[in-house]
């Protein structure tokens, strides 16, 4: 019974990280209807960010998610403007293609510029204690993966349900052309959806590097698949969809590794998005909606 | 079935492909050519029949799946358990290697085909990740160290195995059936409401295709000595389709001409291969910007060099973006 719980808590820590990750693909789905490949690689960019930060600018764990948080912002915007904005009005593979080609330059140039081998994030930059409950011991580091996570997600929804943007983004993703026609300026809001999805990607990069404490160049590939599988779990373009889905996969995966089939794991992912893709593909949280000719 | 009125272009490139393959027999006989252009040649044998086969399903069907290297997987696999487990010869090695890959393709295309656009390639990719990660786990074929296999790819096998390929599929792709395919990719709902079954032609169409990857599966492990899972990955998957996209979604001499290319280059830069993935994506995104529609669009070499009348497998006017 102790074991289960402990893995139910790494189920929820790692399930954190699939969320963050999940709540980029999810806003970018929602608002431009595109599968946004790179979008594990930005992940792996926030990592490298926060673990050149934290080595050579000597800087503590919060300085470097912040900044982390910030250049990935950029970094989306700028992939969002050169790459994926000439694509609006092209068809959806086409746009899809050109997702799969910004991740693999991304990979593949980071391998370029710095190589392929690994790195091992510092540890014990944050004191963290590890907690006992009940005789179930909670690592230091799964309490500060889910309090940043529970706290970046507040932060969204906040955004999303109480500023102008959040409200132009919600408007824009219901129906883009009504909101052109309404006053929306619609780039600078799929813009800012970018810039928040990745500053959440590049987040839940330092968190991970925390809690694995080993990254590379391509280590953004499997997670980032398996956050897709979250918000496809969940109900793709809708936000609380993607924390839950999250949530849910990691839970999923934490029990099965517990179970005996840790070398099953990854395929795990891919049987549950298959599974719910034939029998419910508008997802847990979402309605079906017939298609329109 | 075009063969019979267009006999003499047919037998012209039949006897065109025959003293090309004896030639080459020779000259590989003969040591002019030494292993590293033997290796290149062999390479862009395999990647033809690959390219093919994914052409008819993303190209032709207009079903855009990127789980193909799940296909090759199966292929190489099913091949390597007949010639090294069960010792039987190499052409039964081939033929059980495509019917296992069209069986997986089955299986995985009755249930997926019903999804659309970016869904059906997310199961698809998924679908070739569960495939790598089950032969990744199975001990009977050494799981993530691999299995040995001899080398019992030849020359003539491999001309015969793509001769075969594109004859089918291009002989297909003129059927009946293959129209029926075009009208899916042209509008799914038009060529439903026409009276065409979709579900079966697609599935068809992937049958074929997943048929043809196990081919060429089975000459990739008779020929490369060892198989591992990570072979396999989805980073093969993307290669297959990035000769596909680059060479024409629709055209099958574009999809030819981009995999003999496309494996000269990347045999040249096999010592680079970081420079050879960023050049890679930088052309397929600079593509999709400038050309999305490929090099050939849908046309074919042959309308070029005014042979055939019209396109094959493909519309007259070579529309902007034809595969939606």
């Amino acid at each position: 019974m102790e074991q289960f719980i402990q893995q139910l808590v790494n189920g929820v820590s790692l399930g954190s990280i699939y969320a963050l990750i999940a709540l980029g693909y999810t806003m970018v789905y929602g608002i431009v209807k595109l599968i946004n490949f790179a979008h594990g690689d930005v992940f792996m960019v926030g990592a490298f960010i926060g673990f050149y930060s934290i080595t050579i600018l000597d800087l503590g764990f919060f300085p470097a998610l912040l900044i982390s948080m910030a250049a990935c912002a950029i970094f989306g915007v700028l992939i969002e403007r050169i790459a994926y904005k000439p694509l609006r009005n092209a068809t959806r593979i086409a746009a899809l293609i050109t997702a799969i080609g910004v991740s693999l330059f991304i990979e593949y140039g980071t391998i370029y510029i710095r190589g392929a081998q690994p790195e091992a994030y510092p540890t014990g930059i944050v004191p963290l204690k590890s907690l006992e409950i009940f005789g179930v011991k909670i690592s230091g580091q799964s309490i500060l993966i889910l309090a940043v996570s529970i706290f970046l997600m507040i932060v969204l929804q906040f955004i999303v349900h109480k500023t102008k943007i959040g409200k132009a983004m919600r408007a824009v993703s219901h129906d883009m052309d009504a909101a052109k026609l309404m006053g929306i300026n619609v780039n600078n809001t799929i813009s800012a959806t970018f810039a928040i999805g990745s500053a959440l990607a590049g987040a839940a990069g330092v968190v991970f590097g925390m809690y694995y404490t080993k990254i590379e160049p391509l280590m953004g590939i499997i997670p980032g698949l398996k956050a897709f599988v979250a918000a496809v779990l969940g109900g793709i373009g809708i936000i609380p969809g993607a924390m839950a889905g999250g949530l849910l996969l990691g839970v999923i995966e934490a029990l099965v590794s517990a179970a005996g089939g840790s070398l099953w794991r990854d395929a795990v992912a891919f049987i549950v998005l298959i599974l719910i893709l034939i029998f419910r593909p508008a997802g847990l949280l979402g309605k079906n909606v017939r298609e329109k000719v | 079935m075009n063969i019979f009125t267009k006999a003499k272009g047919f037998w012209g490139t039949i006897s065109l492909v025959v003293i090309f393959s004896v030639v080459t027999q020779f000259l590989i006989n003969g040591g002019t050519l030494n292993s590293f252009y033997v290796n290149a040649l062999f390479s862009i044998g395999i990647n033809i029949i690959l390219a093919a086969s994914l052409h008819l399903i993303i190209g032709i069907t207009g079903q855009f799946s990127i789980g193909h290297a799940g296909f090759l997987a199966v292929g190489a696999y099913i091949s390597a358990i007949v010639t090294m487990k069960l010792g039987l010869p190499f052409p039964v090695a081939i033929v059980a290697a495509g019917v296992a890959a069209a069986l997986a393709g089955l299986v995985i295309g009755i249930p997926t085909l019903r999804l659309r656009g970016d869904y059906l390639a997310i199961a698809t990719l998924g679908f070739g990740e569960i495939v790598r990660i089950v032969f990744l786990n199975i001990d009977y074929v050494g799981g993530a160290s691999g299995m040995t296999v001899t080398h019992l790819t030849t020359w003539p096998w491999l001309i015969a195995c793509v001769v075969i390929t594109i004859l089918v599929i291009v002989n297909f792709t003129n059927s009946t059936h293959g129209r029926a395919c075009i009208s899916i990719r042209e509008n799914e709902i038009a060529a439903d409401a026409m009276g065409i079954n979709t579900t079966l032609y697609k599935v068809m169409a992937f049958v074929i295709g997943a048929f043809f990857a196990g081919v060429a599966g089975a000459l990739h492990a008779h020929n490369f000595y060892i198989i591992q899972p990570t072979n396999f990955g989805f980073l093969k998957s993307f290669d297959i389709l990035i000769l596909v996209v680059i060479g024409g979604l629709g055209s099958m001499s574009g999809s030819v001409i981009a995999a003999i290319s496309l494996t000269i280059i990347s045999t040249f830069l096999s010592n680079y291969p970081e420079v050879r993935m960023v050049i890679y994506s930088l052309v397929l995104i600079v593509m999709m910007l400038f050309r999305p529609q490929g090099l050939m669009g849908t046309k074919e070499i042959t309308s070029f060099l005014k042979m055939g009348k019209s396109a094959k497998g493909g519309v007259q006017h070579d529309g902007k973006n034809t595969v939606a």
